[in-house]
């Protein structure tokens, strides 16, 4: 079985964002980029499956501009065979990325794809299940555990009152929650071996995908700001100050 | 123009997260009918308490097993049945909406919109991106619109109604999954999502046993929902769907006290919004404090017991 994993690459988890003074955007010029912390989670879990000789491939792909490479030699670092580059400039939707996915997808004919179940930038949380819905198959997000049947999976999903398992007849989408596994760090040598690993270049032309944004951005804004209030001395002062002074006991 | 707003329950009750995105529902301005879906008896119930609500002029009930377990795939092919009667579909962001609304926007060839805080205009809407550090306005140009809606912001829809309950044409299951089982954790304690006030603690708690110890005698005298960090979560002192933040649940309750929380924009992106917002944390310079209306820089296994003492009396 192949295992396809997208990956994206997003600005570093610990860059406190700022939005552009003119409000069309947020500051992205010199930021830190890294690929996406979920879809660490996603590459890593493909690649303990082709450990454990579930998966025989673990192919990477990616949407977006030329830098998006860096994401995917990242990937390949960690231990994926191979990646893919799909050229896109500009603002690609999540729907958008489905469907060149779902391209990718019937080209390359994965018995699993493992996703994010977030992108931390813009927190859509669809990309996933969209590519699920275009391909007709089925779909496990949020997982915090995965295991092959055959053909056919059983997940644990972390879902709002707890955990839920389910089965999924294959081929299957899954998204991954931050609980999964904990993502290998890629040493030296894998490094320098990640640098020999085929990545294939593609556009968005090559898929005959429109990716005309649906939505437009009208603005961003900086959202309202929170001062902070008062230290207090001790809990004494405390209760009180919530008592008389916030009213909230 | 006509809003499907699509109902959170637990297959007995109706779930606050309901009535909250029914206020962003009927701020689109048109009808709103709402689809109840579930499996068993519980399911008429809710329906019911559906059809009471402000503003509701339609209720629509499916009951099957297919939608007993939110399993994604039969719940969006109901909805995408249902589509060509509706001009948007509007759902709570909670996860199993988040599971199924960008399945039903896929299958509709819509772009969703996740989790508004703000309607704008009916096609207009704000959402925040890097976890709350922007919020963006985006107007979407699809025919219909596929919504989620962080209830966080929004206030509740109240009863005054009296709407009419149909059944909703049914739809097949594709059988792509199938239920397996679950954990779910019963608790007297109010939900996260709709408590008033919360308690959440962080990595300092250093064990399961210490929030059974310190967190929970605090919350329980709070009458509070308990929440967590993910580094608490991680660390198995506390169970995943107590995770408040960016990946975890969003809340603004009344009262927010961390205790033992650095404060990562993670974090704050779940509870910022809170408001009033108590930080109680041995390191003056943590960052939590920049948000935090009171913040007492004490050891945490000194000042909760403390706290939860003070309030007795
Ligand atoms: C250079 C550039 C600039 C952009 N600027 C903006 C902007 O200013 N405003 C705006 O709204 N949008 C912008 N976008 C588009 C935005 O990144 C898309 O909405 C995004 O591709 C999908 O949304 P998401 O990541 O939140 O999806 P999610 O559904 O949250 O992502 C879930 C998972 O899907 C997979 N995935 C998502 N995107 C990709 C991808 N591109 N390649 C491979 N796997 C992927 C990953 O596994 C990810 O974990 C930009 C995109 C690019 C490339
Ligand atoms: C992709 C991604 C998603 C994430 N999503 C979330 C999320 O949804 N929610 C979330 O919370 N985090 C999330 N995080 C993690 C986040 O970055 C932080 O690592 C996490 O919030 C830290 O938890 P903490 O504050 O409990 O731990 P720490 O940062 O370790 O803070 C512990 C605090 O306790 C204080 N302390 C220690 N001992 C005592 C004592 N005896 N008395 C009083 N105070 C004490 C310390 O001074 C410190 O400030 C995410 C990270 C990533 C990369």
């Amino acid at each position: 079985m192949k295992v396809l994993v997208p990956v994206k690459r997003v600005v570093d988890y610990n860059v406190k964002v700022r939005v552009k003074s003119d409000g069309t955007g947020v500051e992205l010029a010199n930021v830190k980029m890294s690929m996406n912390p979920f879809d660490e989670i996603a590459v890593e879990e493909a690649l303990r499956l082709k450990e454990a000789g579930k998966a025989t491939e673990v192919v990477v792909v990616s949407i977006g501009p030329a830098q998006a490479s860096e994401t995917i030699r990242t990937a390949l670092a960690m231990g994926a065979d191979r990646g893919i580059l799909v050229k896109a400039e500009g603002n690609v939707e999540p729907l958008a990325v489905a469907k060149i996915l779902k391209a990718v997808v019937e080209a390359e004919q994965p018995g699993l794809v493992i996703l994010g179940k977030q992108a931390i930038d813009d927190d859509s949380n669809q990309t996933g299940q969209m590519l699920a819905a275009l391909l007709g198959w089925s779909q496990a997000t949020f997982a915090s555990k995965l295991e092959v049947e055959g053909s056919d999976f059983k997940v644990t999903r972390e879902v709002d009152g707890g955990l839920q398992t389910i089965k999924l007849k294959g081929p299957a989408i899954v998204t991954t929650d931050l609980r999964l596994n904990e993502p290998r760090y890629a040493s030296l040598p894998n490094i320098m071996k990640a640098k020999k690993k085929p990545i294939d270049d593609k556009s968005v032309a090559d898929y005959g995908v429109d990716v005309t944004p649906r939505l437009e951005v009208l603005k961003t804004a900086e959202p309202a700001g929170r001062k902070a209030g008062v230290k207090v001395k001790d809990v004494a002062e405390l209760v009180n100050k919530l008592k008389t002074e916030a009213g909230v006991l | 123009m006509t809003t499907l707003l699509i109902a959170e329950h637990d297959h007995e009750t109706l779930k606050d997260s309901t009535n909250k995105a029914l206020t962003a529902a009927s701020q689109l301005g048109g009808d709103v009918h709402v689809l109840v879906a579930g499996g068993g008896q519980g399911t008429k119930a809710a329906a019911e308490a559906a059809a009471k609500l402000a503003g509701v002029s339609k209720v629509l009930v499916a009951e099957g097993p297919a939608y007993e377990h939110d399993l994604a795939e039969p719940l969006a092919a109901l909805i995408v049945a249902l589509a060509p009667g509706y001009d948007a579909f509007v759902a709570p962001a909670t996860s199993r909406f988040k599971n199924v609304m960008p399945r039903v926007a896929a299958l509709l060839d819509v772009m969703q919109v996740s989790e508004i805080i703000k309607v704008v205009a009916p096609d207009t809407y704000e959402r925040p991106i890097y976890a709350g550090n922007a919020i963006q306005t985006v107007k979407s140009k699809d025919a219909k619109k596929v919504i989620t809606v962080r209830t966080s912001t929004f206030a509740a829809a109240g009863e005054g109604g009296s709407a009419a309950i149909e059944n909703a044409a049914s739809a097949a299951d594709p059988g792509l999954s199938t239920f397996v089982g679950e954990e779910v954790a019963k608790s007297d304690r109010p939900e996260l999502t709709s408590a008033k006030i919360i308690v959440s603690g962080g990595r300092a708690m250093q064990s399961r046993e210490n929030f059974a110890k310190y967190i929970e005698p605090l919350a329980d005298k709070l009458g509070a929902g308990v929440g967590a960090s993910r580094a608490a979560v991680d660390a198995g002192y506390a169970p995943n769907d107590w995770q408040v933040g960016q990946t975890g649940k969003v809340v603004a309750p009344e009262l927010y006290v961390a205790v033992g929380i650095s404060g990562a924009i993670q974090h704050l992106a779940g509870m910022k919004d809170s408001k009033v917002i108590v930080a109680i944390n041995k390191d003056e310079d943590a960052p939590i404090f920049q948000v935090a209306d009171y913040g007492l820089v004490a050891d945490l296994y000194q000042a909760v017991p403390e706290l939860t003492e003070a309030l007795v009396r």
